[in-house]
């Protein structure tokens, strides 16, 4: 092969090189921070979501099959908040992957930079077991879906600036739609702020507080300890006296005590996933969160 | 005259007049068009202008009733809220810094007691008075944290009687954790240690045994290194206070290639159980394996080990840990083995004398591959196998060689509440040849010396934990050891025949706490049948770094 046969074909194969890059490899630890990584890298990202969506978030196994999705990852999006300081941690040390150790770019935590609600003034496990940076579900929020968003979006663009135009154009996407639908939601769940909500366990303030919902009330008698029949007897009271009409529960829960709880009040157990599903969208998951509790709340 | 000048003019009109005339016309016509469009333009200007002034005042003043409407609407909104919050501060309970739940206490305890009833049968619980009492005695005392969120969200400004937060989780260098193991139990066998359990962190004694109280500190060294110790105290039989500096080591954060290197004092990455501290065990007791190979400790020393994760899509690693090995901790190695009744240190009947480290043949070396699989979304196993090798101190070219095979396979369904239920199953079997040398100065028991043997050991533990409700574990574990025959046998406990069966069920009240309650059926060669009931309790303060899978 003559050389000026083969150094046009070596030039055309390292401009081919230089020129197409590999997807970003992206590991979210919960399905809605994959939901809004799927948003902004859509196609141009190779995207694994760590936690199902029917998992409680608290106590997903770290699995050795997880050490090597993060092995080959370039970023890695966690909630923070000590909300899975159970489980990544072990996970990251074993990773061999400088890229997502903390302080490098490509960890992202999703927690900084939202503001968090119920920071206890002292750490003591007698109160349960309490969440000491604040409590990490922030993500039923839309208002803080949208700086996670903005926060990945910048992520991405900084260690992908070849596709940053790309990123930023789903960001803005994004970003429209969340505003529009938020006036939606807003429409919505206005008739009904002020309205009070039981829950399993005190996983949705943010999306209380963003609606104007009141949710203080649970079946848990202490964060991380299971129902009690004398605790649940006072819920049972305190419902009927409030005419509280609805009590949410996740997948991971326990439905039977929220339909035994409910029977006895005549309100509704309404099932309440904290995560979107497979291949559910952000958006999509806070509309049949606002559209599910809302049509219970008409009845 | 008069006539030339007139015709002088007029004839210069007249001549070049009309042209000059012409011109000075042409001239006067453009400047006065010039002019006029001047004008024009400058008044079309002056009109433009103006309009664009007027433009501009509409548009201010379009803005200032803009303005004006905006203002209203939110001091309209204000004026609402405010009222909306005096309506609201007005049919609040007069009580307002007592959580929800003691306002509801109060109400027709009579009717609250039937119904607790009612829901106990209903959810198949028991009353649980235990938990309720305690529920009933923090809920009086305490705010609790589940109480109404504007009570947090508000940042208070710093007051002296506020408590110094020393310490918060996740904003530590560094986490610090204790975790004690209470024993309490019976045993058909009057010194349970000399021969039934043969761990140094098992139950020693009948009635109360504490073996196992550890302080645990791990974090992150700089971008580097990562850190971990463990310090353990122990209480013998005469309640003396033994300290162990059990693991202390480094470890890699990043190195390129995947690989791992992690060097000081731990345990060596031999099989499942042997890494793991005995908080984490899934019964109270090592296993009969684990003992008879590694001695009481498990096999860890200091040493370096490195470790690399194959570019394999599925989950496998290759590890290899040069060890010291040197004491007891290095059981099947360089261990002196214990005194005899004359001083003269002992292992499997011979004397041992000291081996210096001549060269890297002395060093004892542990490789293992081990692979993960996702077998379903809801099943992973996990399959390794280890060995160890090493010189042994019973003669001059002595040596052990160890071998194990693990296997373990957990379940979780995918939307387990807390980790519950699952199920688990762990076996590991593993198989020595420890080449012992001659002694002939062992002369007790009518002994005549011993010969230049290989001692063949062999055993396996397999158990299965069933957490068939949250917080809530039942589990079996069932084991069998032994080896070929020597003639010591009978005066070596880590040999012969045995077995063991094993039932446990264990409370987790939180995490943070645990009560097992284990039953030990032992059968062995040198000492029959021996039955052993044990209740343990552990509890964890502080921030511990989660564990391994």
């Amino acid at each position: 092969m003559q050389i000026s046969h083969v150094l046009p074909l070596l030039c055309s194969i390292a401009l081919a090189a230089t020129t197409a890059h590999a997807k970003l490899n992206v590991v979210a630890s919960t399905p809605d921070l994959g939901a809004l990584a799927s948003a902004i890298g859509s196609n141009h990202i190779e995207l694994t979501v760590l936690a199902k969506p029917t998992e409680d978030p608290h106590f997903v196994d770290a699995k050795p099959s997880f050490k090597v999705k993060l092995m080959r990852a370039d970023v890695l999006i966690e909630g923070g908040a000590d909300l899975e300081t159970g489980w990544i941690p072990p996970l990251v040390d074993d990773s061999r992957n400088n890229k997502i150790q903390s302080g490098q770019p490509g960890r992202v935590i999703a927690a900084e930079g939202i503001s968090l609600l119920e920071i206890p003034a002292t750490l003591d496990r007698s109160k349960g077991d309490i969440h000491a940076a604040g409590n990490p579900h922030f993500m039923s929020d839309p208002a803080n879906g949208r700086i996670v968003a903005a926060h990945i979006c910048e992520v991405f663009c900084k260690l992908d600036a070849g596709s940053a135009g790309f990123y930023k154009a789903n960001l803005k996407t994004f970003t429209d739609l969340l505003d529009a639908k938020m006036k939606e939601w807003k429409a919505t769940m206005t008739p009904l702020q002020g309205s009070s909500v039981v829950s399993y366990h005190d996983s949705w303030p943010y999306f209380a507080k963003e609606f104007g919902l009141k949710m203080d009330l649970f079946l848990e008698p202490k964060p991380g300890i299971p129902p009690t029949p004398a605790h649940l007897a006072q819920v049972i009271a305190e419902m009927k006296e409030k005419k509280i009409r609805v009590i949410i529960v996740q997948a991971y829960q326990n439905r039977k005590i929220a339909e035994t709880v409910a029977g006895h009040t005549g309100a509704a157990a309404l099932d309440f996933p904290l995560f979107p599903g497979y291949n559910q969208s952000y958006i999509d998951w806070i509309d049949s969160l606002v559209k599910s509790l809302s049509s219970t709340l008409n009845k | 005259m008069q006539f030339r000048c007139v015709s002088c003019f007029g004839g210069a009109v007249q001549r070049r007049g009309i042209i000059q005339d012409l011109r000075i016309m042409k001239r006067f016509c453009i400047s006065v068009i010039l002019v006029c469009w001047t004008a024009m333009v400058v008044q079309a200007g002056d009109t433009n202008q103006n309009s664009q002034i007027e433009a501009l005042q509409a548009q201010i003043k379009q803005m200032r009733e803009n303005f004006e409407k905006v203002q209203n609407e939110q001091r309209q909104q204000i004026e609402a809220l405010t009222k909306k919050l005096d309506e609201l501060a007005k049919t609040m309970p007069s009580s307002t810094n007592a959580p929800p739940l003691v306002a509801g206490r109060t109400n027709a305890p009579v009717d609250t007691k039937k119904l607790e009833e009612e829901l106990a049968a209903e959810l198949g619980q028991g009353a649980g008075t235990n938990v309720s009492a305690a529920g009933t005695n923090i809920v009086a005392g305490t705010n609790a944290v589940t109480s109404a969120p504007t009570n947090a969200v508000a940042t208070k400004s710093w007051t002296p009687t506020q408590p110094i937060t020393l310490m918060r989780a996740g904003s530590a260098y560094m986490n610090i954790s204790f975790d004690a193991l209470l024993d309490a139990g019976w045993s058909t066998a009057s010194d349970p240690s000399s021969q039934l359990e043969l761990g140094d962190h098992d139950p020693i004694k009948r009635g109360f045994s504490m073996r196992n109280a550890e302080v645990a500190l791990d974090g992150a060294v700089d971008p580097y290194f990562k850190g971990f110790a463990n310090l353990v105290f122990k209480l013998d039989k005469d309640n003396e206070t033994s300290t162990e500096l059990e693991e202390t080591y480094f470890q890699t954060a990043d190195l390129p290639g995947s690989f791992q290197i992690k060097g000081g004092q731990f345990n060596a990455n031999f099989g499942r159980i042997n890494t793991q501290h005995p908080h984490t065990w899934a019964f109270a007791d090592a296993p009969l394996v684990s003992t008879r190979m590694f001695g009481p400790d498990g096999l860890r020393s200091v040493g370096a080990q490195v470790s690399w994760l194959a570019p394999t899509p599925f989950f496998t690693e290759l590890s290899l840990g040069v060890l010291d090995g040197q004491g007891e901790t290095g059981f099947g190695f360089r261990n002196p083995g214990d005194p005899d009744a004359l001083g003269v240190n002992r292992i499997h009947g011979r004397a041992t004398y000291d081996r210096n480290m001549e060269g890297p043949q002395d060093l004892v070396y542990v490789p293992r591959v081990s692979s993960s699989f996702d077998i379903t979304d809801t099943q992973t196993i996990l399959v390794g196998t280890s060995g160890a090798f090493g010189p042994n101190e019973t003669g001059e070219h002595s040596r052990t060689e160890i071998y194990g095979a693990d296997f373990f396979w957990k379940w979780k369904p995918a939307n387990a509440s807390e980790g519950f239920p699952f199920v688990s199953w762990q076996t590991e079997a593993m198989y020595q040849r420890y080449g012992a040398a001659a002694d002939p100065t062992m002369t007790d028991y009518g002994l005549s010396g011993l010969p230049a043997e290989n001692l063949r050991d062999y055993g396996f533990y397999s158990q299965v934990s069933w957490g068939f409700r949250p917080r809530w574990v039942a589990g079996l574990r069932g084991e069998y050891v032994n080896g070929n025959n020597s003639e010591y046998d009978a005066y070596d406990v880590y040999r012969g025949e045995r077995n063991r069966v094993a039932p446990m069920l264990t409370w987790y009240p939180t995490e943070f706490s645990k009560i097992r309650l284990q039953y030990n059926c032992d059968h062995g060669e040198y000492f029959s049948v021996e039955h052993s009931v044990w209740i343990q309790m552990e509890f964890l303060l502080g921030a511990h770094g989660a564990h391994k899978y």
